[in-house]
């Protein structure tokens, strides 16, 4: 009996410190989005001010071209479709191809598979800071030479994040292929459907979980790039949301309400999408694990 | 139906990196593009550099810490929100809040969190009374590095925490039923069944870590951008300050190919580990 009550204690306990250490980590969320709406004076303040005393929305002006002195406007509309016309285009495309050569690891056995496997996802480990230069140099080339412009432009980032979310839609998509029973597969070809047939109306309606997953991952990266984006963008035509933060940066100072307010914006899209397919993140993560 | 995803890995990956492996043995700068093969000079050059020992070190030791760090604290968080019984999805929720947020954003955050001036650490410290005076928590070599993690835990962990979350809920209830028969503890029951059984799900949250390490560039080059003097410099805020603001692009070339070996050499062990627990 006393050793189930001393058991019950420490338990209580140690949902105690989960919680807290929960809260600790919401703090920096929280203290993006109170910021965003404080007043300036609150901003800095000694002793810190918690909860916000009045609520203003003065902070989100520059975004919708209502200038004020500190920065001026920020043109947050082009920053904001920039990054979601490259954000949904790379991923709509990133998911496409990483689920047909996920496919094809999953249901074919051919010589050097595991190699190339492995190369793919180390091609995903390059850090960006060894990509970003070279790239930058070939694709100032390639925009000098033809028709064709990818500095500056949506379309330059767009091929990069399609390259860079690949390899994690292949491995992905692989677990979860790997998931379907092939028996399906063959029933269906005895039943004389051709393997192009197979694969989009048996594997794919059953792989829609992992799409999702897939679809998420590559979404968010391509939201939150800043390395690669910084390089190779310098105007409205093609700057993203995480570059376009820097618009609030001075040279001594930085306007943190503002970049506040941008970064709350920003974040309503991540939000909306991880919400929406939550469930299928963690099936889709650990899909490949459990055999 | 594997030739476009290879297409466009080759033209954005490893096209680039063949690029400038070349130009990692030429003269290449952005003033002067012309590329004059001179051997082994950047490699020997980068040899004797000692703020590249020193980045070179600093990054080593940066990983090595963080995705450890980071992994304990989501196996923490797993094992610990797995018992709960209510609220489990309101933790789990909650868990997701560091995914949604930009690794830019995390660096200025935390940038000013950790100000001496300003910042909510020393605020928070001195208003407790704990404080007398500023703690400068990015100006120290070791207190940077300490707060750059800080940021980089923050935005890690809770990864881990939610696949290994998942993979401890897939373990069968009756395994530990039949362990409270035989009278096992708590500790003994994490040692001989939940952690064996995680194995493959810890290979994966790992991996993710490593692969997921390098965007901490963004994080360090906000945080303190290699500075002050050198004291933070990593290979990831070395290679541009040399290669751009110095311009000496072949020698930045060679330092990013050091760092490539080193990302991939720590990717390719995990990833070894992965394959092991897959048939493939």
């Amino acid at each position: 009996m006393r050793r189930s009550s001393r058991r019950r204690l420490s338990s209580a306990l140690l949902d105690l410190l989960v919680w807290l250490i929960l809260i600790a980590m919401l703090v920096p969320a929280f203290w993006l989005v109170f910021t965003s709406v404080r007043n300036p004076v609150e901003v800095n303040a000694k002793p810190p001010v918690w909860i916000p005393r009045e609520l203003t929305l003065e902070g989100f002006k520059p975004l919708f071209g209502q200038a004020t002195e500190a920065t001026g406007a920020i043109p947050f509309d082009r920053y904001f479709l920039n990054s979601i016309v490259v954000a949904l285009v790379s991923t709509a495309i990133a998911v496409a191809l990483g689920t047909m050569a996920g496919y094809v690891f999953a249901r074919y056995r051919f010589r050097g598979k595991n190699t190339l496997f492995l190369g793919i996802m180390l091609s995903r480990a390059v850090p960006g800071i060894a990509l970003s230069l070279p790239l930058f140099l070939l694709f100032a080339r390639i925009s000098q030479a033809g028709p064709v412009k990818l500095i500056d432009t949506q379309l330059g980032l767009i091929i990069v994040y399609v390259a860079v979310n690949v390899p994690f839609t292949i491995w992905l998509m692989d677990g979860f292929f790997r998931e379907i029973p092939a028996e399906l597969s063959e029933a269906a070809q005895l039943d004389g459907c051709t393997e192009w047939q197979t694969f989009t109306l048996i594997n794919l309606p059953l792989a829609l979980p992992g799409l999702a997953a897939s679809a998420i991952f590559a979404f968010l990266a391509a939201w939150n790039e800043f390395q690669i984006a910084g390089v190779l963008t310098r105007t409205v035509n093609s700057k993203t949301a995480p570059v376009g933060l820097f618009d609030f940066t001075g040279q001594f100072t930085i306007d943190w309400r503002g970049m506040a307010a941008m970064a709350t914006v920003m974040m309503i899209p991540a939000i909306a999408f991880v919400f929406v397919v939550q469930r299928n993140l963690v099936r889709g993560l650990t899909f490949g694990a459990v055999k | 139906m594997l030739a476009p995803s290879l297409a466009i890995i080759a033209f954005v990956v490893v096209f680039p990196l063949v690029y400038s492996f070349y130009l990692s043995f030429t003269s290449y700068t952005l003033l002067k593009p012309v590329a004059n093969w001179n051997n082994f000079a950047n490699y020997q050059r980068l040899l004797q550099d000692p703020i590249f020992g020193q980045a070179f070190v600093n990054t080593l030791l940066f990983m090595f810490v963080t995705v450890n760090a980071a992994f304990l604290l989501g196996l923490f968080l797993s094992q610990a929100i797995a018992r709960t019984i209510r609220g489990q999805s309101v933790l789990r929720t909650l868990l997701m809040v560091p995914m949604m947020f930009a690794p830019v954003m995390v660096g200025f955050q935390f940038r000013w969190f950790f100000n001496d001036q300003v910042g909510l650490v020393n605020n928070v410290l001195t208003s407790l009374g704990l404080l007398n005076g500023s703690i400068p928590w990015l100006v120290d070599r070791w207190l940077a590095m300490f707060s750059i993690g800080v940021a980089m835990v923050w935005m890690n962990a809770p990864v881990v925490a939610i696949i290994l979350l998942a993979g401890t809920l897939s373990i069968s209830p009756e395994l530990y039923e039949a362990a409270d028969v035989d009278g096992a503890n708590s500790w003994q029951k994490f040692r001989s069944i939940t952690y064996p059984l995680l194995g493959p799900f810890i290979t994966i949250a790992l991996t993710i870590l490593s692969l997921d390490v390098a965007r901490g560039y963004d994080i360090v080059s906000i945080m303190t951008g290699g500075g002050p003097a050198h004291r933070t410099e990593l290979l990831w805020t070395y290679v541009p300050r040399v290669a751009i603001q110095e311009s000496k692009f072949g020698l930045g070339a060679a330092m990013s190919f050091v760092t490539v070996i080193v990302t991939v050499a720590f990717t390719l062990y995990l990833f070894r580990q992965l394959l092991k627990s897959r048939i493939l």
